[in-house]
């Protein structure tokens, strides 16, 4: 535990979502009439003690706060709530054309010829393009370059986009491509990563990168940290498993949509529903060769991402390339099916691990082999295959540990990242491989996680620096919420619990590109009203970010939330954040809010003081007035503050920003990759009913404990909570983003591009899900906070994995667990009814 | 190009529309009433359901032609001039919209159910809502927002 006393468990507390109820305090009196003011918390924040380290630890000078960690409504609740909200494809512009894309539909083929002139010659068509038009290759991450906006001379999977048309509306666009004619010279494709890899003479799907390379391989990436061979030869039970996680993929609601607007002056705009507009800025410039002073990226509200829209999509530059060449703004919407080709979701995962423990079930020695089947494109590649292996290490100790996994390319759309990205598949396997050595060692599966916990204020076996930890006390409240004892191992057949732990990264270390910029950047101004601006440049996708920083200036400023405005995600406008990725928004975009917000507070705290005679320390900042402390009567609207703030220092207004320490990974090669300022954890128990005949399994509820650091707003944290969990058990059940061989018709069809056949559960599938804060509060984040978003859908799929053990003792050990696959593993260990 | 009457959130509308257009494409992109959504463009993500003469329609398989003569209630059309229909009001305090995309359908579903059913059991939600997909929140806050609608409502 913690020297510090920071993440202890006397500081710890849990918070049920049973106290939900509290949230009618924050109705208005008079029922049906909106009410703009927070909700009263349902019990006053606990004390915590004063960090010493970080810009946004805990504030010890404060007894308690007034507005973070209450049950509040977010800032566009009622903007969604009533079709108020204007995502990408609600704006239309005047004069606004229609853009289409042209897909391949060969998995893999030479592009020969293109002749787009009968198109080009239909009335109400304004431009064509192909990839001769913008033949600059691009990449999310910038060593692995090796996308075009629109395919050059190959096409490497069913989907990928060829030429793109603008017309004066859908229908003429449709047509017209029914008029480009383009040659192609199939080429054998690759749909098991497999063969990829064993073709090391070609054909490659990417020319390989130097003489002696298969241009089938992405990346290699292979670490060992400690005896990996002697702590597994040492070890009383040697447990080895094989696993398979099948790809699965985001399905926002919200397609994809981009608009452009190129103006005379040679201004490129483009709206986009994507969740970095910082990247996008950046290759709109390079790719279009535009001056990145003159391109604005505007991000409107996002209907949902989840990772999915995380990089640039050929849709987003099309829209500019054709804006630029008709003058006309253009808009390409993609079709659902598009959504399930353009992808960048879930890698498949072949994983096989060997996992060493003593009698006592403490682990001696971990090693994986993995095969990440990558589809046609790096995307964000590189960092999947890192974080295949280097987010295992906690929150469990392991001495030793080795992992090897090779990224394939495939003739299938590109995998990327997905809500939690590349180390959901891992973690997976490795927390069924730990309920095999507890079973073996007949130790109970909490118990053996007890054991094996790595702590707090710690380093991991690969050199990743722990901070807040509270596991142990969401395995705690777990254990309690579902009953555990009473029910693990003693169900009737047919009936199970499982449980399963996790950890997450709170953001990425480093950025994409190297540079030693913040990470985030926010910036505040105050009126003379007494309102307060926002200039965010982070992305709201839902998660709550504009409210995030909203409850933040709230807690520094005193600032009714109502009177705080937040402009997000305009590239003209708003500071460099980048972007909502990898968990990494509320402590960073939080941290650099506190730093702005406390410079402001600090400039209203000296000017009041002046006016009052007294020290600055002496004037607080709350609930809209700036009161002398000790001296309740000596007082003063905030306006009046603000005021004279104004009056003595200039135009009241501040810059924050964040940027993540440097000292908390290691040196070797890939070191920073899979670093974070902090670590999430989390432990679910799943309990589940499974039908022996026909090996259907129905998830009747989870139970999810997750240490976030602390919540800001609970509501938001349960809301994320349960998203995950609930997507984790899609993964564990229902989803499959799976392609057609060509003995099933054409080889790389998608089996099933529709959300129905896709099957992501209705309200029907979708279990009681039951969410338990844990806050250890993070000694760096703001307020003590970390992430929520991506940490609790790990152990949704190992608890429904385990619990199937519980119920049927069968192991399921392939994604995902649908009937057939259950009935047969259950009739193939012969664990029918009399089982 | 052909003329279509419909009757939208109590307002008489006409707007030229070409003949194959869905209801949705008319409320979206001939009347300016962007609230309903397009998230699957076949009927399987519940995005753009509205309220037909009280019940839940999904528009982007309704051929605009089918809803001459009805009575049209969008999201738009759900709050009481100034004041939010308690289950929007509730979505709000609740946290049942993340990002928002399914919303305007899940609340038309949900205002069609308390219409016919002012108490309805959890369960009776789930089942009303089944057609409504939810790629967010795991569906227990929107129960939760139902339901506290409902009892406001005095159901």
């Amino acid at each position: 535990m913690s020297g510090r006393g920071i993440s202890s468990s006397p500081g710890m507390r849990e918070v049920s979502h049973k106290a939900r109820a509290s949230s009618a305090d924050a109705r208005s009196p008079a029922a049906g009439v909106r009410a703009p003011a927070p909700s009263v918390p349902e019990a006053p924040p606990a004390v915590r003690p004063p960090s010493p380290n970080g810009p946004g630890g805990a504030d010890g000078t404060r007894a308690e706060l007034a507005t973070i960690g209450r049950r509040m409504r977010k800032v566009d609740g009622f903007a969604k709530a009533s079709g108020r909200a204007r995502y990408t494809d609600d704006i239309q512009l005047a004069g606004m054309l229609h853009g289409k894309i042209l897909r391949s539909p060969h998995p893999h083929a030479r592009i020969v010829a293109i002749d787009t002139s009968r198109a080009a010659e239909l009335p109400g068509v304004h431009a064509v393009v192909t990839g001769r038009d913008m033949p600059v290759t691009y990449g999310i991450i910038p060593w692995t370059p090796d996308e075009y906006p629109l395919c050059v001379d190959k096409v490497r999977y069913v989907g990928d986009g060829v030429a793109a048309v603008a017309a004066v509306d859908e229908d003429t666009a449709i047509a017209a491509l029914d008029l480009i004619e383009v040659t192609y010279e199939e080429l054998p494709a690759y749909l098991d990563p497999h063969e990829a890899i064993e073709a090391a003479a070609g054909p490659y799907i990417h020319a390989p990168r130097k003489p002696g390379h298969n241009g089938n391989i992405t990346k290699v990436v292979e670490l060992a940290f400690g005896d990996v061979e002697g702590g597994l030869a040492d070890a009383d039970l040697v447990v080895e498993g094989d696993y398979f996680f099948e790809g699965t993929t985001h399905t926002p609601i919200e397609p994809h949509c981009a608009i452009g607007l190129a103006e005379p002056n040679g201004k490129l705009t483009v709206w986009s529903a994507t969740q970095v507009p910082h990247y996008l800025h950046r290759e709109l410039a390079r790719v279009l060769d535009v001056d990145p002073a003159l391109v604005r990226v505007v991000q409107p509200p996002v209907g949902g991402a989840f990772g999915g829209k995380s990089e640039p999509f050929d849709l987003e530059f099309c829209v500019a390339k054709l804006a630029m060449m008709t003058g006309r703004p253009v808009k390409i919407l993609y079709t659902r099916e598009e959504v399930f080709y353009s992808h960048r979701g879930r890698h498949p995962f072949h994983m096989r691990y060997r996992t060493g423990a003593t009698k006592e079930g403490m682990l001696t020695s971990v090693d994986a082999d993995i095969v990440l089947d990558g589809g046609a494109y790096a995307s964000f590649g590189l960092v999947t295959t890192y974080y295949s292996g280097q987010l295992l290490t906690a929150p469990y100790q392991m001495p030793a540990y080795r992992f090897h996994s090779t990224r394939a390319y495939t003739n299938k759309p590109a995998c990327g990242p997905k809500r939690g990205h590349g180390s959901v598949q891992p973690r997976f396997a490795f927390e069924v491989q730990l309920d095999r050595i507890a079973e073996a060692l007949a130790i109970d599966p909490i118990e053996l996680r007890r054991r094996n916990f790595i702590g707090s204020d710690t380093r991991t076996v690969n050199d990743l620096r722990v901070t807040s930890n509270g596991f142990l006390e969401c395995l705690e409240a777990v254990e309690r919420a579902s009953d555990w004892k009473r029910k693990f191992g003693r169900l009737p057949y047919g009936r199970g619990v499982g449980v399963a732990g996790s950890t997450y990264i709170t953001g990425t270390n480093y950025p994409v590109y190297p540079n030693e910029m913040p990470q985030s950047g926010i910036q505040l101004q105050v009126d003379r009203s007494g309102r307060v601006a926002v200039f965010s440049g982070a992305s709201e996708i839902g998660q709550g970010v504009d409210s995030m920083v909203t409850y933040i200036v709230a807690e520094e400023l005193g600032v009714p939330l109502e009177h705080i405005r937040v402009l997000a995600g305009d590239t003209d406008f708003t500071p460099v954040d980048l972007g909502a990725y990898s968990s990494r928004v509320t402590f960073m975009l939080g941290n650099a809010c506190i730093d702005a917000a406390r410079r402001i507070k600090a400039m209203v705290q000296e000017a009041v003081a002046e006016e009052w005679g007294t020290k600055p320390r002496a004037v607080l900042l709350a609930g809209g007035l700036a009161v002398m402390a000790g001296d309740t009567g000596t007082a003063m609207p905030l306006r009046e503050a603000f005021n004279l703030a104004e009056a003595k220092y200039g135009t009241l207004g501040a810059t924050g920003s964040y940027n993540t320490p440097k000292d908390v990974h290691g040196s070797y090669r890939g070191a920073t990759i899979g670093a974070s300022p902090a670590y999430s954890f989390t432990a679910h128990v799943a309990e589940v009913e499974v039908d022996a005949e026909t090996g259907f399994v129905t998830v009747e509820k989870i139970w999810i404990a997750h240490d976030c650091g602390r919540a800001l707003n609970p509501v938001l944290v349960e809301g994320q909570m349960e998203g995950s969990a609930y997507m984790g058990f899609a993964e564990a059940l229902m989803e499959e983003q799976i392609f057609k061989t060509a003995d099933q018709g054409r080889a790389g069809l998608h089996n099933a591009p529709s959300l129905l056949d896709y099957r992501i559960p209705t309200s029907l599938d979708t279990p009681a899900l039951e969410s338990l804060i844990i806050e250890s509060i993070d000694p760096e984040g703001p307020y003590g906070a970390k992430e929520a978003g991506e940490g609790p859908l790990h152990p949704s799929i190992p608890a429904i994995a385990n619990a199937i053990y519980d119920a049927v003792g069968v192991r399921m050990n392939a994604l995902p667990f649908s009937p057939p696959r259950v009935w047969r593993a259950i009739r193939a260990a012969g664990k029918g009814r009399a089982g | 190009m052909e003329v279509v009457r419909l009757r939208v959130n109590g307002d008489e509308r006409v707007c030229g529309v070409p003949s194959h257009y869905t209801l949705l494409e008319t409320l979206r992109y001939g009347l300016g009433l962007t609230g309903s959504k397009q998230g699957c463009d076949k009927g399987d993500c519940g995005a753009c359901t509205v309220i037909v003469d009280g019940r839940a329609v999904l528009s982007c398989i309704t051929p605009v032609w089918e809803a001459e003569g009805k009575d049209v209630r969008t999201v738009e059309g759900l709050a009481s001039g100034t004041v939010p229909h308690p289950v929007q009001d509730e979505f709000d305090l609740n946290g049942a919209a993340q990002c928002g995309f399914c919303t305007p359908g899940i609340l038309c579903s949900s205002v069609a159910l308390l219409d016919r059913n002012s108490s309805p059991t959890r369960e009776e939600i789930r089942t009303a809502l089944a057609g409504n997909l939810c790629r967010c929140t795991g569906y227990e806050k929107i129960y939760d927002a139902v339901e506290a609608a409902a009892e406001r409502l005095g159901g």
